[in-house]
């Protein structure tokens, strides 16, 4: 009893730590740890993970709103996508089993890794958009924070909102059909295709995941998935290393984030389609 | 005041305020959460053997476990607390967008609001 609350503390702590730097759920790292290393029944793993999903943005949003690295607007506008995708999704999920749609994501995840790797090889490190968009200027989307690791203010413009939210629609679609964090597509939709600088987009997204994920985790509450003793401690250390991870990742270079993020997506990908391959037979 | 860059500045340090203010209203939250979380694992230690009872998913259930001082209802309330935090952070950016005069912020976020209370209350009665 008393190893498992510190295996599930220390697990927290990471898993908070990693998720709240790169914009993910953490369940990346709490979900193999549940059921390979513990071996708990997947049913509260599931319920573990959405509460790691939502103590990480939580936690991480304290730091990320009081320092202004996140774009509060930006985030209430794309949460209407990934909301409304994770309402359809649960509703999908009821009627048809999502077997091709494991593929499918794992290819995009790959895809996204691909891109990443690619931006990290450029010589100009973070090409920016220089012009304002005009869909963006109306809707009050372009912004500016100060980077910590720079010691600069960093304006930024936002370009192909439409194709934003179609990704963020995707990634709702992903999340309440399989249960996935959608962090990853989060920072796709926003780092990739709005072109919003990486750090705002990671904080971004850490702050979106909870309210995407608050409405599965108040199911998951009722019908008894979510195990306190599993939880509880996991929570406790989650908060912990996302307030750590949240100030870390203001000083860390750009550079070294994507660096992070590229082999974590590439294992993102590889669990999905490896999920994909257990339903299919 | 009637110059439009200069009341577009003032709109992002008043934003910039409110959203420290949602900070620290996420803090409280937060805490909460974990100081309801804190006092069950304390519980537990003195009760061991209920780490193995079974947990209140209801209410009312976890309500009569609180002045029971059950280790469960109280780390289930802070579980509780702790989902909530982000549908708190929704509800307080409404006001905070309302108080600077952003309507069309104001609109959107209380779809996103509507839009996830519909999520909650699909899953609950679909469960």
């Amino acid at each position: 009893m008393l190893t498992q609350t510190v295996i599930m503390l220390v697990t927290g702590v990471l898993a908070g730590a990693l998720g709240s730097i790169l914009g993910l759920g953490g369940g990346i790292i709490v979900t193999p740890v549940l059921t390979v290393f513990m071996g708990l029944d997947i049913k509260y793993a599931v319920g573990a993970s959405i509460i790691a999903v939502i103590a990480t943005s939580s936690g991480s949003a304290i730091a990320f709103l009081k320092d202004d690295v996140l774009n509060l607007r930006v985030a209430m506008f794309l949460e209407i996508f990934t909301t409304l995708g994770a309402l359809l999704g649960a509703i999908m999920a009821g009627f048809f089993h999502a077997t091709v749609l494991y593929f499918l994501f794992g290819a995009l995840l790959i895809f996204q890794a691909w891109n990443m790797w690619k931006k990290l090889h450029q010589t100009k490190a973070d090409t920016m958009v220089q012009t304002p968009d005009p869909l963006a200027t109306r809707l009050e989307l372009n912004g500016q924070y100060y980077d910590k690791q720079a010691q600069k203010t960093v304006p930024y413009y936002l370009e192909h909102v439409p194709g934003g939210a179609a990704v963020m629609f995707g990634a709702g679609i992903a999340s309440g059909l399989l249960g996935i964090g959608s962090g990853a597509f989060k920072v796709m939709a926003m780092d990739g295709v709005m072109k919003m600088p990486l750090k705002v987009s990671s904080a971004t997204s850490n702050l979106m995941m909870g309210v995407t994920a608050a409405a599965s985790a108040t199911v998951y509450f009722f019908n008894g998935t979510i195990k306190p003793t599993i939880a509880v401690p996991m929570a406790l250390g989650i908060v912990v290393g996302s307030t750590i991870g949240s100030h870390v990742m203001q000083y860390l270079p750009a550079k070294m984030i994507r660096k992070i993020f590229i082999p974590v997506v590439l294992l993102m990908a590889l669990q999905l389609i490896y999920k994909g391959m257990v339903v299919f037979n | 005041m009637n110059n439009p860059v200069q009341n577009h500045k003032q709109a992002e340090t008043d934003l910039a305020k409110m959203e420290q203010v949602i900070g620290q209203i996420m803090r409280i939250g937060v805490g909460l959460a974990i100081l309801a979380m804190l006092i069950g694992m304390g519980l537990l230690l003195f009760k061991p053997t209920q780490a193995q009872a079974t947990f209140p998913t209801q209410l009312t259930l976890i309500w009569h476990g609180l002045w029971q001082w059950q280790p469960m209802a109280w780390m289930m309330l802070g579980l509780f607390i702790l989902i909530m935090t982000p549908v708190l952070r929704v509800i307080v950016s409404i006001i905070a967008f309302a108080k600077i005069h952003d309507h069309l912020y104001t609109i959107i976020t209380t779809v996103v609001l509507i839009i996830l209370f519909v999520a909650i209350a699909y899953g609950y009665y679909s469960k």
